[in-house]
């Protein structure tokens, strides 16, 4: 378990130099004078200078990575290039309605995904069965934007039941939380159905039935708790999805989170913040990877032990 | 003679019907497959499917309701939808064509090169791909995109770069477990080049999971080409796509919503197709092996 532990976390650090030398690397290899795309297609050459020498881009390659890592460690994003503010601040503003909205969105997704694939399983080719999984595989090719649109124009515009855009009331969070809950919702019914009717095949299942056990405590204790891996599993490492999802929905709800923030500056071509959403998105995505990969060992023996 | 030719018309019969029971058995085949082939041949003939061109403006007749002469109504210059939505397709299957090809023609010879070289080669491959592999691919996507620009192209480029990493390392365990097998180790002790292997002994074997990984990654392409399109990073308009139809029909809902719902269920159909083809195949393989 401890070399486990300590290779995992050995890794960590790993792969975010890597990530952060990615994005350091992809921002100064625009095309052209990156300064000047910074400035502006009509700034002066005094603002292209000044943009340059702000930024440290007349500095070595090498330098300018020690400055930037520097930085980061911390806790130093720069200045965004639209506001003036520091970009922790922007983020910080943003993320806690970006973290909202990812929990709730799982919290849904687990609270309505998980039974459904226990119900798939147990009515296997059933029609309980059939109508969770149609559910299921039309859930992962929705669109979510288009989801949304729908169910903004059924519910905000037509009915007026929910605000229409932004994050003014806690009705404001329903629509962009089941929006996005959509996805994880359908993963998770498909991988519990899975993994519940391979555990429902094992020897212990039958025993227990053999037992006379009632059908609720060999669902319940027996068959789900084993089933509770590859499902802790999807929760932890389809994150990163969860997280792309919550961009594209934060667009269509206006939503303030650092979604929209990422979008927003593409289009002014805000350079910092860009860099500095992808750093933090990376940062989450890959914390809770490390995460999902401890809870499952602690939930199986087989991997802790090894 | 008589007797032959029922014999022949009884042979064929039953093959047809054994065609029939194959097709039954492989429901997801079937049934994915069928919606893709419909895709790509509507894609193709949209011409003489629809009689409406997808550019042309009418601005008379801007966002009206389905009727006999426009099946999905007009959009806001008058431009007949179900046309836009039929030509979309062509984008659709452009998009996913290139782009799965791009991430093919970059993330296999990476993996198999890891897969087959092993040591420090394997160890930096496989950590670049970790990196790309920890961006949510949207947001790498987007991030290639702010530095490229948006367009048809670049769009391809910033889909294809996080479908590499699946790729490698797919191909990377194929060759892994391929590399072991006795008629691989025949085949070095033979003397075979190290091409003839790889071409003739890996891919060769690796092909049927490579083809299961392209349809379930083409229908995350076609999501993630729409998202970005819808954001207004990809393609732009006034293109058919139909992301990009979605992002102009925002602006109108509770005026028209069919300027979104049908561009919406053409792009769920398409990769509820992909989905269940890729399930099924994938079920197929795994029954053989």
């Amino acid at each position: 378990m401890k070399a486990y532990l300590a290779k995992k976390l050995l890794a960590f650090p790993v792969i975010l130099i890597g990530v952060s030398l990615l994005i350091f690397v992809s921002i100064r290899a625009l095309p052209g004078d990156p300064a000047r795309m910074m400035a502006g297609p009509e700034a002066t050459q005094e603002a292209v200078d000044h943009m340059r020498t702000r930024l440290g881009l007349d500095l070595p390659l090498v330098t300018q990575y020690a400055h930037f890592a520097r930085d980061v460690l911390h806790g130093n994003l720069g200045l965004s290039l639209q506001s003036q503010q520091p970009v922790t601040q922007e983020i910080g503003e943003r993320l806690p309605y970006t973290l909202a909205l990812a929990v709730l969105a799982y919290f849904l997704a687990i609270v309505i995904g998980v039974p459904a694939g226990m119900m798939g399983a147990i009515y296997r080719n059933r029609w309980p069965d059939y109508g969770v999984m149609l559910l299921a595989i039309a859930g992962a090719s929705v669109a979510n934007f288009w989801l949304g649109l729908m169910a903004m124009n059924t519910f905000s515009v037509e009915l007026g039941w929910l605000p229409l855009l932004g994050a003014s009331s806690w009705k404001s969070y329903i629509l962009p939380s089941v929006t996005l809950a959509v996805l994880p919702m359908a993963v998770m019914a498909r991988m519990t159905r899975s993994s519940m009717l391979d555990v429902l095949s094992e020897d212990y299942i039958r025993t227990a039935r053999a037992k006379g056990l009632s059908a609720m405590s060999i669902y319940c204790s027996h068959a789900f708790r084993n089933a509770l891996i590859p499902i802790v599993t999807i929760v932890a490492l389809n994150f990163g999805s969860l997280v792309g999802g919550a961009v594209v929905t934060e667009s269509v709800f206006n939503w303030p989170g650092i979604g929209r923030l990422l979008v927003d500056s593409v289009r002014y071509r805000d350079y910092p913040v860009i860099q500095g959403v992808a750093l933090v998105a990376v940062c989450g995505v890959v914390l809770m990877n490390l995460l999902g990969e401890l809870l499952i060992a602690l939930l199986n023996p087989k991997i802790r032990f090894e | 003679m008589m007797s032959t030719l029922t014999a022949l018309s009884a042979r064929k019969k039953s093959r047809t019907a054994q065609v029939f029971r194959w097709l039954w058995r492989h429901a997801g085949i079937t049934f994915g497959g069928a919606i893709i082939a419909a895709i790509v041949i509507a894609g193709l003939l949209a011409p003489w499917i629809t009689g409406h061109a997808p550019y042309t403006q009418d601005l008379l007749n801007t966002l009206l309701s389905p009727s006999a002469n426009h099946l999905f109504g007009t959009d806001d210059y008058g431009r007949d939808i179900f046309a836009r939505v039929i030509y979309g397709a062509r984008i659709s299957i452009v998009e996913v064509v290139l782009s799965v090809g791009l991430a093919m023609l970059i993330g296999i010879p990476l993996g198999v090169i890891s897969g087959m070289a092993g040591r420090y080669i394997d160890l930096v491959i496989m950590w670049v791909m970790d990196m790309l592999f920890a961006f949510p691919g949207i947001v790498l996507a987007i991030l290639v995109v702010s530095i490229l620009g948006g367009g048809l192209i670049n769009l391809l480029i910033a889909i294809s770069l996080f479908a590499i990493p699946v790729y490698a390392r797919l191909s990377r365990n194929l060759t892994l477990g391929l590399k072991r097998m006795e008629y691989v180790e025949a085949a070095q002790a033979l003397g075979l080049s190290w091409y003839r292997i790889v071409v003739h002994y890996i891919l060769r074997n690796a092909v049927g999971p490579i083809i299961v990984q392209s349809t379930l990654t083409a229908g995350t392409v076609i999501l993630a080409a729409a998202s970005l399109s819808f954001l207004g990073l990809g393609v732009q308009p006034p293109m058919p796509e139909w992301g990009t139809m979605m992002s102009d029909g925002r602006n109108f809902l509770g005026i028209n919503i069919y300027l979104s719902l049908f561009p919406g269920l053409a792009i769920m159909l398409t990769v509820l197709g992909f989905n269940v083809l890729g399930d099924g195949l994938r079920d197929l393989l795994d029954k053989r092996s």
